[in-house]
Parts: structure tokens; C-alpha cells; sequence
């Protein structure tokens, strides 16, 4: 408990509104999460250094593109977002950032993942009339009760941008279809993962990020 | 299973929606954030913004748009027309949207698409293809439609998806506009010879169209822009047949 105190004297003006740090390693924009977070009501900083992360009280991993792109969270960043779950602070993995917290890829199998979910991740199967990437809108359906999807009903529909998918495994809160099921979302203690995009899915993502805040 | 995806697209000129919009029933039909609000609350699944301005000023503005846009509605947005250059494409994220789409830039450097595409992800690099037929070939147009090449709209598919395009956006000229529908042949003809989504474009005339589009055309996405400006529900009406008739939607 004592860093988490530690933290919070050290940000007396953030008491009250979470502060999340927002990773960005050049994996994709980070505007529209920032937007969507701010209309949920959460500060956010982007820590430039991974000693920022210590006052952090919540840590999100966003990101598009190829898992290769994770290499640039080194030793110490991911020493850093280690750190802060050890601590308590909870961890939410968007899109590659859900692939990230697996233990790695077919996309880039010399790459290892943050290794906190046991399982790899592989490329969804297409064929016609299946396409991938899986682009757009697709339900979510709950092996099980979640903080992620607290109030959102199941089979609700959000959305996806991905070519790569993490398997099904009982860290999965939410299972996907598209040819072969997948895991759209995963909660292991304060551990959570969507591989949709919570800021581009309406009313039910921002009930998703403002569950995530809810956990914070 | 993956929904058929519904997108409005607005034309904007110097940050007011121009084209074919009714104002009836609206305030001020002519703000983008406006519409695109309004259409978030019907249901649309996508927002297109259309840069229809040549000049700098007017591109300017369209980032102050892009911004207001992306304020209120948490759906997907992309940014096409005014996409010359990488620059233009980094200002358009940057303000908010999460897809550009090239059409002109893409024929003249097709190596932009790759470049974007390492930059921001193939999920953000869209490419419009205009198409006119001629002489039993989809022949693709440059500058909106002003210049024509010796390309066939589905090898330029095929290639602009080998050069990492996320999408592709397929317009038939000779449907623009027209009301009668959209090219179903053409588009199933690009649907079927890429691996990734295509949105079709040109002709939406009845809500029946879009049924056939995603029916006989294959179509991953449909886009349209006059059809839901003249009605308040058109977007939950047409979401509601495609659903009756069988087409998986997001309602």
C-alpha cells in the first residue's frame, strides 16, 4: 500500500480524477483514446520516461499495427507497466496492446509479450466470404460475469480493426467470431484486455473505458 | 457474426456540410458535428468526412472540422479529398480521424499507401477508387472523377491491397448521383479479387439498393450522403429492412 500512498502525495492536484498514463511507442495514434478517456471523465498523461509510470493509477497499452512494433517497449518500460500491476494499478490492453499481454505472436515470433496471459497469438483464418482484417462492427458474447462489461449486454456490438487475434482461454471475459472464435476482451484480477477499440464503439465502449476507470 | 457496415459521408467545404443536404427539420443541417451527431444517435456505423475545398484555407479549416467531429461521436471517422501528401494525412489523424482515404495521391505515388500504412497501420490507409465504364472496362478516374486512366479498378484494388490499403472505397461514376443504385457487378468484381473490406459508393437511391449492394454486390460496407440527410430515421429504417431481409447490421 505504501507506494500507492506515496503516489497520491505526490499528486495532490489529480484527487479524485484518476490519473491514467497513456503508453505511446508509436504505435498508432493516441488521440481518439485520449478523447474518449477525457469524455469519461479521467486525466491522462503520457509518461515519457518509465519512472513516470510510478504515479500512475492506471495504465493503458493502446496500438495498432504489427506486433513487431511492441519492441519498443524495452526492459524498462515493461519493467515499468510490471511494476505498476505488482503495485495494484490496474492495466488495460487495447488492440495489439490485448496481443501484448499474451506471451507473443505468429506475427513476429522473435518478440516476446508481457507474458501476463498464458497463450499465442495468431492470425485470424480468412477466407471467402470472410475477409481479414476483421474491420468493422461485431458482437461480444460473456463466458462469464465481468468488471469490463458491468451494465453492457451480451452480445452487444462494438468495434474491431485486427489481423491477429488471442486465443480463447478462461482469462476470456468476451468471445468474438469471425471464421474461428477469439478473445475480444480478457480480465485476469486488475489485468484487462479489448481487441476492439473502445473509443471508436459508441456508448458501449465508453461503458467499457469508464469500467476500466471504475476499477482505478 | 460481422455486421454489414452503413456510412454517411458529408461533403464539407470550408467547414459546412454542402451537398445534398434537406434542412428541413434541422436547426442547422449545415454544421458537420451537427449531422454527424445526429447520425451517431440513428445508428450510423461509420463517418466519412469529404474535403471538397481545393484552397488552404479551406484545408485548414478542415482540421478545425475534423476536430468538432471527433468531440462528439466516438464511431470511426475518416478523412478524404483534401489527402495530397503525408502531411495531410498526419493533420487529419492528428485532429482526430482514425482513417484517411487517397484517391488522386494514391495514383500518382501508389508508394504513399505503403508509407502510410507503416506509419499508422493498414486499418487507417483507405483507397477510393473512382470508377467509369468504357468500353467494357472499369477504367479508374483521377481528380474527382476529371481525368482517366489506363488503370482497371480491380488490378488498382488488388495493388493498392499488395501496397498495404486497409480498405478499399469504390465509387462508380456512372452511378453518382443517379439514384438507380449502386454497381453491384462492379463492386462484387473488387470484392471478390481482394482480401480486404470494400466499401461501395455511387447510386444509393432507396433504401432496397443497399440490400442489393450487400446481396449481389458483396459489399463489406455501403456509403451514401443524400439519403440520410432527407430523412430523420432513414438510417434505423434501413438498418431495420437489411436486418428483416437477412443482412447481419449493428441496431
Amino acid at each position: 500500500m505504501l507506494p500507492r500512498q506515496a503516489a497520491r502525495a505526490h499528486a495532490p492536484q489529480h484527487e479524485g480524477i484518476a490519473v491514467i498514463a497513456l503508453i505511446d511507442y508509436g504505435a498508432g495514434n493516441l488521440t481518439s483514446v485520449r478523447k474518449a478517456l477525457a469524455a469519461v471523465g479521467a486525466e491522462v498523461s503520457i509518461p515519457r520516461v518509465p519512472s513516470d509510470l510510478d504515479t500512475a493509477e492506471g495504465v493503458i497499452v493502446p496500438g495498432v499495427g504489427n506486433f513487431q512494433r511492441t519492441t519498443a517497449l524495452d526492459s524498462e518500460w515493461r519493467d515499468g507497466i510490471i511494476g505498476a500491476v505488482e503495485r495494484g494499478r490496474p492495466l488495460l490492453g487495447i488492440c495489439l496492446g490485448l496481443q501484448w499481454l499474451f506471451e507473443g505472436s505468429t506475427e513476429a515470433p522473435a518478440c516476446v509479450g508481457l507474458s501476463l496471459m498464458t497463450g499465442q497469438c495468431d492470425r485470424l483464418k480468412g477466407s471467402w466470404p470472410l475477409k481479414v482484417p476483421h474491420v468493422g462492427w461485431n458482437g461480444v458474447e460473456f463466458p462469464r460475469a465481468s468488471r469490463l462489461f458491468e451494465g453492457i449486454q451480451n452480445g452487444s456490438q462494438v468495434y474491431f480493426t485486427h489481423s491477429y487475434a488471442a486465443p480463447v482461454t478462461n482469462d476470456a471475459v468476451a468471445v468474438t467470431t469471425h471464421g474461428v472464435p477469439f478473445a475480444s476482451a480478457v480480465e485476469r484480477g486488475h489485468v484487462f484486455g479489448v481487441q476492439f477499440h473502445p473509443e471508436k464503439s459508441g456508448d458501449i465502449g465508453l461503458r467499457v473505458l469508464k469500467n476500466f476507470l471504475d476499477a482505478v | 457474426m460481422l455486421s454489414k457496415r452503413i456510412i454517411a459521408c458529408l461533403d464539407v467545404r470550408n467547414g459546412q456540410v454542402v451537398k445534398g443536404v434537406n434542412f428541413e427539420g434541422l436547426r442547422n443541417a449545415g454544421d458537420p458535428a451537427e449531422l454527424a451527431q445526429r447520425y451517431n444517435e440513428e445508428g450510423i456505423d461509420e463517418v466519412v468526412i469529404l474535403d471538397v475545398t481545393a484552397t488552404l484555407e479551406g484545408r485548414r479549416a478542415m482540421a478545425a472540422t475534423v476536430s468538432a467531429v471527433a468531440k462528439r461521436i466516438f464511431i470511426p471517422l475518416t478523412v478524404g479529398g483534401g489527402i495530397r501528401a503525408e502531411d495531410d494525412a498526419a493533420a487529419a489523424i492528428d485532429a482526430g480521424a482514425e482513417k484517411v482515404s487517397l484517391n488522386t495521391a494514391a495514383l500518382n505515388d501508389p508508394a504513399l499507401i505503403t508509407r502510410l500504412a507503416s506509419r499508422y497501420g493498414s486499418q487507417a490507409a483507405i483507397v477510393a477508387i473512382d470508377a467509369k465504364w468504357v468500353d467494357g472496362r472499369a477504367l479508374v478516374y483521377a481528380r474527382s472523377g476529371q481525368s482517366g486512366t489506363e488503370r482497371e479498378a480491380v488490378e488498382w484494388a488488388k495493388e493498392a491491397a499488395e501496397r498495404g490499403a486497409g480498405e478499399i472505397l469504390l465509387t462508380s461514376i456512372d452511378r453518382d448521383g443517379t439514384k438507380t443504385g449502386f454497381d453491384c457487378g462492379l463492386t462484387a468484381a473488387v470484392s471478390k479479387a481482394v482480401g480486404i473490406p470494400v466499401i461501395a459508393s455511387g447510386g444509393a437511391g432507396s433504401l432496397d439498393h443497399f440490400f442489393q449492394v450487400f446481396d449481389e454486390g458483396c459489399a463489406d460496407a455501403a456509403l451514401a450522403a443524400s439519403i440520410f440527410h432527407f430523412s430523420e430515421h432513414a438510417v434505423r429504417d434501413l438498418k431495420e429492412l437489411l436486418r428483416r431481409r437477412g443482412i447481419p447490421v449493428r441496431l
